[in-house]
């Protein structure tokens, strides 16, 4: 019987709260929505950010919270976060692990080495200088290794881009 | 067995000419048994001076350590093995020169099965062949890296298939 009462739509206001069970949008914004909601990453860790991120990935920061989920396949995934030094061995194979993305793909920079090349910019002969020489990135996240805080406003600054495309997204 | 009488065994088996024993004459213990190593005189005679160390059963080098190799500057390049004798305890440093134009040795992968990733290394950072390798590519860098990094006289280069390789 409880259950039934609450599956009636009521149009107007509850007595107590003042809310109704109707919502009115547009179906850009609910998509966009969802979106930010459950951006399922494909985790690249390369090298110490990794564990940042496995860090944050873990109970106390909880990344899962926030709807990402680790996927293995590029397939199945909307976020990419790029975390290490980019070698230039793996920097073919992260292009064509990009291009294997579906639309809408994104990508979050995370650390220095990826961002600019980290230690290394001066004389890594083997250092891809900056993960966006071949890939387009959207969010930039500072540090040696990034705190998993910052993980996490790098993660809601790709949220808020996906909550107002404009012509980012 | 100290490093005289090691070095004594090996000259008694192949006489004096197969290289001189270089001591460090530093205060520091450590840096003297460090520092201290048997230039072998003839790239050529280092597998029948490595079977040697092995198969000796007063010597007994049956652990490579490591094989390290560096750019001299005057246009040499050495190779440098580390042994030592898990059985006795005891080490010995062997250094290898040769010039840096065809620069080639003969592998011991056969003999230390460790040499052959150690090796490899070799090849991949300086350049210098090991003829009877049983694979012998490239173990850090891409495959069509230009060039060799360790060497002194390297310079990166410019675009790597497509990319911006300097900041």
């Amino acid at each position: 019987m409880g259950y039934l009462d609450k599956l009636e739509l009521s149009v107007l206001p509850n007595d107590k709260t003042g809310e109704s069970n109707i919502i009115v949008t547009n179906l850009d914004t609910l998509f966009d929505w969802s979106r930010l909601s459950s951006l399922w990453q494909m985790s690249f860790g390369l090298a110490c950010c990794a564990i940042e991120m496995m860090a944050t990935a873990a109970s106390h920061y909880d990344m899962m919270r926030f709807g990402v989920i680790p996927r293995p396949s590029p397939r199945q995934s909307d976020v990419i976060i790029i975390s290490g030094t980019v070698t230039l061995k793996m920097a073919t194979r992260i292009k064509m692990l990009y291009e294997q993305m579906a639309d809408p793909k994104y990508v979050i920079s995370m650390g220095n080495c990826s961002n600019c090349g980290g230690p290394y910019w001066e004389y890594g002969y083997h250092v891809l200088k900056g993960v966006d020489r071949i890939i387009p990135v959207d969010v930039y996240i500072p540090g040696c290794p990034p705190r998993p805080e910052a993980l996490l406003e790098g993660l809601m600054k790709l949220q808020e881009i996906v909550r107002e495309p404009g012509l980012r997204g | 067995m100290i490093p005289s009488d090691i070095v004594a065994a090996i000259h008694s088996s192949f006489g004096e000419g197969i290289g001189t024993w270089h001591k460090s004459n530093s205060e520091n213990a450590y840096q003297r048994r460090m520092g201290s190593y048997l230039e072998v005189a003839d790239s050529s005679t280092i597998r029948d001076l490595a079977f040697f160390l092995r198969d000796e059963r007063a010597l007994f080098f049956d652990s490579l350590l490591l094989i390290s190799s560096v750019d001299n500057g005057n246009g040499t390049l050495s190779v440098i093995y580390h042994l030592e004798s898990t059985k006795h305890g005891h080490q010995l440093t062997l250094k290898a020169t040769m010039p840096a134009e065809n620069a080639h040795l003969p592998s011991v992968t056969d003999i230390w099965l460790h040499a052959n990733w150690q090796e490899r290394e070799a090849w991949d950072m300086m350049g210098i062949r090991f003829d009877g390798h049983p694979d012998h590519r490239r173990i850090l860098l891409d495959d069509d890296y230009p060039g060799f990094p360790l060497r002194k006289d390297f310079k990166e280069p410019d675009f790597y298939h497509g990319m911006k390789v300097p900041y």
